[in-house]
């Protein structure tokens, strides 16, 4: 573990906490599932079954699966345009959400937000953002809410190192340690902003920002889930205590594409196979199944979880292929409550 | 009745529904020194928790108040000058405007940004806009600008008790005028537009700060040429009372509306541009477009002046719509 922080709170000292046995198959399950249910729907992209291209989420599962394990019921995330992980660690319903992606009418925002905007407020997504950054005021906001309201909730924002070079950032580290804000700032450094890699356009680390604002800040292998895990669980104490905000950096590595369609249209390459072989070399999911197998879990068992995975993911993909366009009509009813627009 | 500064009326819509709900918080960048005075005393009387001064962050300011709406909170920010919307506009315009839909209606946003905008005072260029076009345009915003105290306080209740983002604007420069506020709960209804007067000869429609010179420009009208005008106020841009305005140039056939943004694609353009869609039949003349012209607003006191539409401005533009020239001045 890099930590980065000047003013760190004791109570972000790295511990050695371990996940139990069944805490652990529980979020391999959940990282299983969200690698299955980005699989199918790139294959649902690539045979054309959906309306746009999709930002898949495969190579980040850690990140999203060790940070809403530590998270309660009521507790907010805000998301992103990568944002189908964090929807299903979030104990997402994985039917509402591919018919989302397929724009229909039982989709969790009744086709109208679409794979950028997977938000489900009853499972605590305050919003995805394809505005790259848009989610860090939204959830500096949900944590003055959550202060206000004293129930110790705390809200977690996810974004990536390409949002870490907007200004709000910095404004809401700002805000959020002047008031104890209960917030933890979650960036998921994939490597990539866009296609710009992150050292072209990104200056120094960014877990290092926080120290500026007297904040913790800690980077972990955003690979190993139970790095992510042991940063989180701090953090969000931390936050649900009054203490303030958590920056954390999980350095992680999409593996997929910025977005399906890419081959499309890039005039070039981005990046060398071979590095993205290497990352593949540190896939989130096999270091968490060995570790399972070497603590006793049978091979069939690890099997059947992912087999339960792909038949979830193939039957809800079916569930959403067949599903009915929303009504066009609908979005007049939409921008305003109870007011014509 | 009670006789009322349009600055005090402001305090005591916000005192009024702070009391009432205690859902309600405030923040912005300098509430409790509050150099406009709108939002004095309310940090005192409502503690430190809910009336809150920010740094100066307006472009997170914003997208706060939509997760702490979408949280449960019930948000009035204090954005100071309008011209500091455009520094925050992404918590407006994307997520504000747009996150109630995107969710296919699952959240409600009960946000009031306040702001105060206007001309003619020597604040500068980055101080003096009136950016009711951008608002105007986003299609999940209220957007507010009341005339008088009366109004401002009816008209922010409702903002504040309201589950939709609104903007609302205070006329800048208007706050020390007096005016008689109802007593009691008083609240104004969004998508009305009042008659100030009704003339019916020409109908002049005037939006917030532009309601004083169009006033004075009717009374000049009156006295000196005889022309009675129904000056409409719409206190709310958005939702727009079409009808009011549609059914005053049915009577008259003929419009002039005066609005404080630049002309090109201002707000009195749309009116306009309504007018001529659902109500072309009834117009006698073509329709007059009072605005700023497409500068910045200058320092220089000289150079300012006329570039605010002024009553002499609306006098020449509503006798042009009857075919009558201003008489010329000694």
């Amino acid at each position: 573990m890099d930590t980065y922080a000047v003013n760190a709170n004791p109570s972000l000292d790295p511990t050695l906490e371990q996940p139990t046995r069944d805490e652990l198959l529980a979020m391999y399950g959940r990282m299983v599932l969200i690698r299955r249910v980005e699989e199918r729907l790139g294959d649902d992209f690539t045979a054309g079954k959906l309306p746009q291209s999709v930002h898949l989420y495969v190579g980040q599962e850690a990140c999203a699966v060790g940070v809403c394990a530590r998270l309660e019921d009521g507790d907010w995330v805000a998301s992103t345009h990568r944002g189908h992980g964090h929807y299903l660690a979030r104990d997402g319903d994985v039917r509402g959400l591919f018919a989302e992606v397929f724009g229909r009418r039982d989709g969790i925002c009744r086709g109208m937000g679409g794979s950028p905007h997977v938000a489900d407020f009853s499972k605590g997504i305050i919003g995805a953002n394809a505005v790259v950054g848009g989610g860090i005021g939204i959830a500096t906001g949900a944590a003055l809410a959550a202060q206000m309201q004293d129930r110790g909730r705390v809200a977690v924002c996810f974004f990536g190192d390409g949002a870490a070079a907007q200004g709000w950032l910095g404004e809401a580290l700002n805000i959020a340690a002047l008031w104890r804000l209960p917030l933890v700032l979650v960036c998921e450094n994939n490597g990539f902003a866009e296609f710009m890699p992150t050292a072209t356009v990104t200056a120094g680390s960014i877990a290092s920002r926080a120290a500026g604002y007297g904040v913790p800040g800690v980077a972990v292998d955003g690979n190993d889930l139970i790095e992510v895990w042991q940063a989180a669980g701090p953090a969000v104490a931390r936050a649900r205590a009054g203490q303030g905000p958590t920056l954390l950096e999980l350095r992680t590595y999409r593996t997929r594409a910025h977005t399906e369609s890419e081959s499309g249209f890039l005039s070039r390459p981005y990046r060398t196979v071979e590095e993205v072989e290497d990352w593949r070399t540190r896939d989130p999911l096999p270091r968490v199944r060995d570790r399972l197998s070497a603590a006793g879990v049978r091979d069939d068992e690890l099997d059947t979880i992912d087999a339960e995975a792909r038949r979830l993911a193939a039957e809800a993909s079916a569930f959403a292929e067949t599903n009915p366009w929303p009504d066009p009509s609908v979005v007049y009813g939409l921008m305003f409550h109870d007011q014509e627009p | 009745m009670a006789r009322r500064r349009l600055m005090h009326a402001l305090n005591d819509a916000l005192v009024e529904e702070m009391e009432r709900d205690e859902r309600v918080i405030l923040f912005g960048e300098d509430v409790e020194i509050s150099m406009f005075g709108d939002t004095k005393g309310l940090r005192e009387r409502f503690g430190p928790r809910r009336v809150r001064d920010t740094p100066i962050s307006e472009g997170i300011l914003t997208g706060m108040a939509v997760g702490a709406a979408a949280a449960g909170q019930r948000v009035v920010v204090h954005m100071f000058m309008a011209n500091f919307l455009y520094t925050g506009f992404d918590g407006i315009a994307n997520q504000a405007a747009k996150l109630r839909f995107m969710t296919g209606g699952q959240v409600r946003l009960p946000i009031t940004f306040m702001v105060l905008y206007g001309g003619g005072r020597a604040l500068g260029a980055q101080h003096a806009d009136t950016p009711f076009p951008m608002l105007v345009n986003l299609g999940g915003i209220n957007v507010v600008a009341p005339t008088n105290a009366a109004d401002t306080k009816g008209l922010l209740k409702t903002a504040i008790r309201g589950d939709n983002p609104t903007v609302f604007f205070e006329p800048g420069g208007r706050g020390g005028e007096f005016g008689e506020v109802p007593d009691g709960d008083h609240l104004v209804p969004f998508g009305r537009a009042a008659i100030v007067r009704g003339g019916g000869d020409a109908t002049v429609v005037a939006v917030g700060s532009m309601m004083k010179p169009a006033l004075q420009a009717a009374d000049v009208l009156e006295r000196t040429y005889g022309v009675a005008v129904d000056l409409i106020d719409p206190r709310t841009l958005v939702p727009l009372d079409e009808d009011a305005i549609l059914a005053s140039v049915a009577r008259t056939g003929r419009l002039v509306v005066v609005d404080e943004s630049r002309d090109r694609c201002s707000f009195a353009s749309h009116v306009a541009a309504v007018v001529g869609d659902r109500g072309f039949a009834s117009l006698r003349a073509p329709m007059k477009r009072v605005t700023v012209p497409n500068v910045a607003l200058p320092y220089a006191p000289p150079a300012e002046k006329p570039l605010i539409p002024n009553p002499e401005r609306i006098v020449a533009a509503v006798l042009e719509t009857l075919g009558r020239a201003p008489l010329a001045t000694p």
